[in-house]
C-alpha cells in the first residue's frame, strides 16, 4: 500500500466513525503519556480552564506501573468472579439484578462468620476434639474460651480471632464453602418467593423486584452485624513475597488461585455437560426451549445456584484481598460488576471473566493518569468507559457472542 | 345492604375529583401527625414543627415523582438517576446564589436567577446524557442513568474541585431562603426586626407561643406547595396537550407510534429534558434552600432515586395525581411515621431494654422475655423501615404493578374509547389500554 492511499484510508476511517477515533486518540494520549512517565520525560504544568491537570509526562517508577497492574488483576478477578453470575441471570432470566451485589455481601458476611467461629475457637482440630470430649469424656476440652457471640457478628478483634489463610487455612476454606452454600440458599429461596410468581413479566418489572431485594438483604445484613465498617484479616504471620517492587500476600495469592480454579471450573461445567447448551437455548429464546423439552425451571434454579455460588465466593474472596467489610461493600461494587458485564457482552461468561479484568485494571492503572486528587475519580473512569461501551458497542467489545 | 351501596356510591363520587383525593390524603397525614405529636407529650408548636415537617418532605418528594412520571410514566424512559440531576439543581443554584465571599465563593447572582439557572443546568446535564442514551434498551438506560449520577455525585465529593464545590464536605456556602428575606430586614438574623409584611405574621406566631424558625419554615413549606401545585397544573396541561398524547403514544407502542409519523426520538429527548430540569428544581427546593438545606454530596447517593423510585410505584406511574399521592404517602408512612411510631410504642410499654446486637435480643425470648427483642427492634427503627421498603417495593411490583390509583394511565386518545360508535354492536365494557402485556404467566 503506498503513502496517499493510506493517508485515505486514515482520512476515511476518521469521517465514517469519529467516535472511535476519538477514543483511538484518547488511548494514544494516554500511552504516550504513560512512556513519557516511565523514562523521566515531563513537559511543564498544564492547567486548562483554571484546572491543574497536572504535567504532561513526568516521573513514575516501573516497580509503580508494576504494582497497580497486580491490584488491578486482584480486584478484577474478584469483578470477574462476581460478574459471571451477573451475566448468567441476566441473558437467562432476562433482567439487570441489582441485588448482585448485596449478594455479594451476604456471601462475605456468612462465610467470614464461620471463619470467624474456626479461627477463634482455635481451628477445626480443637472443636472436634472438645466435641468428642463433651460426648464421650475421652481427652481433654482444649476450645479456647471465647466469646462466641462477638465471633459470629465479626466484632472480635481481627488480631484476636486470627482470620488469616496462614494461621488458620481450614478455617478459611471452610468459610469459603459456607459463603458459597449460603448465598446459594438465599439466592434460591429469594428466587422462589420473589421472583417466581412474576417469571413471566417484563425486565424492568424485575429489575424494580431486585432494587426490593437489594434493600432487604442490605438492611437485614446491617440489622445483624450492624452498620459499621470493620477490618475482619488478620496480617499477623502472613507470609508475602516482594516482586519487582510489588508486595504480594498470601491472600492475594489464595485468591488468584481459586478465583482461576472456580473459573476453570465454570468452563468446564459449561462446556462438556448439557446443562450449557440449554442454558444457551433458554438465553436465547425461553419458549423455543420449553417447546423442545428443556425444562427451564430447572434451568433457571440451576443459573441461580451458579451464579449465586460464585457471587458468594467472590464476596468472601474480596474481603480476604480487601480485609475491609462493610453491609454496603457488594453494593458499592455493583456497577463495576455491570461494567464488567456490559463490556463482556451479557450473557457470555468468558467476556464477563475478560469484563472484569479490564474493569478491574483499568480501576487500578488509572491512577498512573489520576494522581493526588484525582484518584477518587478511577470509579467514574470504569463507569465511563461502560457507558461508551454501551453507547459504540452495546454487543460487548467482544462482538457479542454467547456462549452461556 | 342498598344503604350501604348508597354510602358507597355518595363516597365515590364525593372522592372523584382528584383534588379532593389530594386534601383529603393531606388532611389524613396532618390528622395522624398531630395524634402522634399528642401521644409523644408534645406542646402545640412543636406539634406544628412536625406536621410542618412532614407536610415539606411530601412536598418536595412529590415534585421529585412528579418529574419522574414526566420520564417513566409518559414516556417510558426509566431514568434512575434522579438524585444526580437533583444534585445538579441544586449544586448549580448554590453555586450561582452563593455570596461571593463565603467558601466555597459562589457568584452572588440573585435568587430568581439562580433557581433558573440550576434547572437549566440540570436540564442540559440531562439531555447531553440521554441524547446519545434514549436509544438504548430500558434496562441499559438504567444503568447509564445511574453510572451518570455516580459520576455527578463523586465529582461534586472529589477534592480535585473542592474549591469550586465544596468536596465532601459539601457547598457551605448556601444562598439566602427567600422567605427570610421577605419577612425579615436582615436575612442573617432570624432575631432582626421583621419587614411589614412579617411583623403581622411574627406577632400573630407570638401569641400562640410559635418560634420564629417554625414561621419562617412553616411559610417556605407553604410555598413549596404553591410551586407543586404550579408544577402538577403544568404536567396535566402538558399530558392533555398533543406533546403529552404523543408521549402516552411512545409508552404504549413506539413502533406504531412512529410509523404514524412522529419523530419519537425527538420527543423522549424532550420529555427526558422536562423531567431533569423539574427533578433540579426539587432538588433546588428541598437541598439549596428551606428547612433541610444542606448540599452534601452523601445526600444525593443512589438510595434517594429509588425512594422516589418506590414513591411513584406506591402512587401508580403515568399519573400525577398518583405521584403526587406516592410522594406524599412515601414520605410521611414510610419515612416519617416509623420513628413517631416506635418512640410512642417504647413510651406506652416502657421498654427499657438495649441489647447491643441481634443475638442478646434474641436469647431471652426463649425464655419468654420479649422485651430485648422489642427494644432491639425500636432502637433498629431506621433499618427495619429499609427492609420494610424493600418488600413492599417487592409486593407492590407482584401484586399492585399499578399502583394505588390502579390502572389510572390516561390514554393517549383526544376522544373517549369506551364509546363503540360502531353500528349493529353493542355496548361493551371499556377495554384497558394495552400497557405491554408483561404479566401473562402469572
Amino acid at each position: 500500500m503506498n503513502r496517499t492511499n493510506a493517508l485515505d484510508h486514515g482520512v476515511r476511517y476518521v469521517r465514517t466513525s469519529p467516535g472511535a477515533t476519538a477514543v483511538v486518540a484518547f488511548s494514544a494520549i494516554l500511552l504516550l503519556d504513560l512512556l513519557a512517565k516511565l523514562v523521566g520525560f515531563s513537559l511543564g504544568p498544564l492547567t486548562v480552564a483554571g484546572i491543574d491537570l497536572g504535567p504532561f509526562g513526568g516521573e513514575m517508577p516501573f516497580t509503580r506501573l508494576v504494582s497497580y497492574t497486580w491490584d488491578g488483576l486482584v480486584i478484577g478477578l474478584v469483578i470477574g468472579l462476581a460478574s459471571i453470575g451477573l451475566s448468567l441471570t441476566y441473558s437467562i432470566l432476562n433482567f439487570a439484578n441489582f441485588a448482585h451485589g448485596d449478594y455479594l455481601t451476604a456471601g462475605a458476611f456468612s462465610g467470614w462468620a464461620a471463619t470467624y467461629i474456626i479461627a477463634g475457637l482455635g481451628g477445626l482440630l480443637p472443636i472436634v476434639e472438645s466435641a468428642v470430649h463433651a460426648v464421650t469424656g475421652v481427652g481433654q476440652r482444649t476450645i479456647r474460651n471465647t466469646d462466641l457471640v462477638s465471633l459470629v457478628l465479626l466484632e472480635t478483634p481481627p488480631g484476636t480471632a486470627g482470620a488469616n489463610v496462614w494461621l488458620s487455612p481450614i478455617a478459611v476454606v471452610v468459610g469459603l464453602a459456607v459463603a458459597v452454600v449460603l448465598t446459594i440458599a438465599m439466592a434460591l429461596v429469594i428466587d422462589r418467593f420473589v421472583y417466581k410468581p412474576i417469571r413471566g413479566a417484563d425486565g424492568i418489572s424485575l429489575l424494580i423486584a431486585s432494587i426490593g431485594v437489594a434493600f432487604g438483604i442490605r438492611y437485614l445484613v446491617a440489622l445483624v452485624f450492624g452498620n459499621s465498617r470493620r477490618i475482619v484479616t488478620s496480617t499477623d504471620q502472613l507470609p508475602e513475597v516482594t516482586l519487582i517492587g510489588t508486595r504480594i500476600d498470601a491472600h492475594e495469592v489464595t485468591l488468584v488461585v481459586v478465583a482461576i480454579l472456580l473459573m476453570l471450573g465454570m468452563h468446564v461445567l459449561l462446556q462438556r455437560t448439557k446443562l450449557g447448551k440449554a442454558m444457551r437455548a433458554m438465553a436465547d429464546n425461553r419458549d423455543l426451549a420449553r417447546v423442545t423439552g428443556i425444562p427451564t425451571e430447572r434451568v433457571i434454579r440451576t443459573t441461580w445456584m451458579l451464579g449465586a455460588g460464585l457471587t458468594g465466593a467472590a464476596g468472601f474472596l474480596l474481603v480476604l484481598s480487601q480485609a475491609g467489610l462493610g453491609f454496603t461493600t457488594g453494593w458499592r461494587l455493583l456497577l463495576l460488576i455491570f461494567a464488567a458485564v456490559i463490556m463482556g457482552g451479557i450473557g457470555s461468561i468468558y467476556g464477563a471473566i475478560a469484563g472484569g479484568l479490564v474493569i478491574g485494571l483499568a480501576s487500578r492503572v488509572s491512577l498512573v493518569w489520576l494522581q493526588g486528587d484525582f484518584s477518587s475519580f478511577t470509579s467514574p473512569a470504569a463507569f465511563a468507559l461502560m457507558i461508551l461501551i454501551l453507547l459504540f458497542r452495546p454487543s460487548g467489545i467482544f462482538g457479542g457472542v454467547s456462549t452461556a | 345492604m342498598s344503604a350501604v351501596d348508597d354510602a358507597r356510591g355518595v363516597l365515590e363520587r364525593v372522592f372523584a375529583p382528584d383534588a379532593v383525593k389530594v386534601f383529603a390524603m393531606f388532611a389524613g397525614i396532618w390528622l395522624l401527625f398531630y395524634w402522634f405529636g399528642n401521644q409523644l407529650g408534645y406542646t402545640d408548636p412543636f406539634i406544628l414543627a412536625l406536621v410542618r415537617r412532614v407536610t415539606f418532605l411530601s412536598a418536595v418528594y412529590a415534585l421529585a415523582v412528579l418529574a419522574l412520571n414526566i420520564q417513566w410514566g409518559y414516556a417510558g424512559l426509566f431514568n434512575i438517576g434522579v438524585a444526580g440531576f437533583m444534585a445538579v439543581g441544586a449544586y448549580g443554584t448554590a453555586m450561582l446564589s452563593g455570596s461571593p465571599g463565603g467558601s466555597p465563593p459562589g457568584l452572588g447572582l440573585p435568587l430568581p436567577l439562580g433557581v433558573l439557572g440550576g434547572v437549566l443546568a440540570a436540564t442540559v446535564i440531562g439531555l447531553v446524557a440521554a441524547l446519545p442514551a434514549l436509544r438504548l434498551k430500558a434496562d441499559y438506560l438504567a444503568i447509564v442513568t445511574v453510572a451518570i449520577s455516580e459520576i455527578i455525585r463523586i465529582t461534586f465529593n472529589s477534592p480535585a474541585f473542592a474549591n469550586v464545590t465544596g468536596g465532601a464536605s459539601g457547598f457551605d456556602n448556601l444562598p439566602t431562603n427567600p422567605v427570610r428575606t421577605l419577612l425579615l430586614t436582615e436575612p442573617g438574623s432570624i432575631i432582626s426586626d421583621p419587614t411589614p409584611l412579617g411583623q403581622p405574621i411574627f406577632s400573630l406566631a407570638t401569641e400562640y407561643g410559635i418560634q420564629r424558625l417554625t414561621v419562617v419554615n412553616t411559610v417556605y413549606t407553604v410555598g413549596t406547595l404553591v410551586v407543586l401545585l404550579g408544577v402538577y397544573l403544568l404536567l396535566e396541561r402538558i399530558g392533555r396537550s398533543p406533546f403529552g398524547r404523543v408521549l402516552k403514544a411512545i409508552r404504549e407502542d413506539e413502533v406504531a407510534t412512529r410509523s404514524l409519523g412522529k419523530d419519537t426520538q425527538n420527543f423522549k429527548v424532550r420529555a427526558f429534558g422536562l423531567g431533569c430540569g423539574l427533578m433540579g428544581l426539587a432538588g433546588i427546593l428541598w437541598y439549596a434552600m428551606g428547612p433541610r438545606a444542606s448540599i452534601v454530596p452523601v445526600n444525593f447517593r443512589p438510595e434517594l432515586t429509588f425512594y422516589i423510585f418506590i414513591a411513584l410505584i406506591i402512587g401508580g406511574s403515568g399519573s400525577n395525581t398518583g405521584s403526587i399521592l406516592g410522594g406524599a404517602l412515601f414520605a410521611s408512612l414510610l419515612f416519617e411515621a416509623p420513628p413517631r411510631i416506635a418512640a410512642i410504642i417504647g413510651d406506652r410499654f416502657d421498654v427499657a431494654a438495649d441489647p447491643a446486637n441481634l443475638v442478646e435480643a434474641l436469647a431471652p425470648v426463649v425464655e419468654g422475655d420479649l422485651m430485648p427483642l422489642a427494644g432491639f427492634l425500636l432502637n433498629n427503627i431506621d433499618t427495619l423501615r429499609f427492609i420494610g421498603m424493600g418488600v413492599l417495593l417487592i409486593l407492590l411490583v407482584q401484586r399492585r404493578p399499578e399502583g394505588l390509583l390502579g390502572a389510572r394511565k390516561e390514554t393517549a386518545s383526544a376522544v373517549s374509547l369506551a364509546d363503540d360508535t360502531r353500528p349493529g354492536t353493542a355496548p361493551e365494557r371499556p377495554t384497558a389500554a394495552a400497557d405491554g402485556g408483561g404479566d401473562g404467566d402469572e
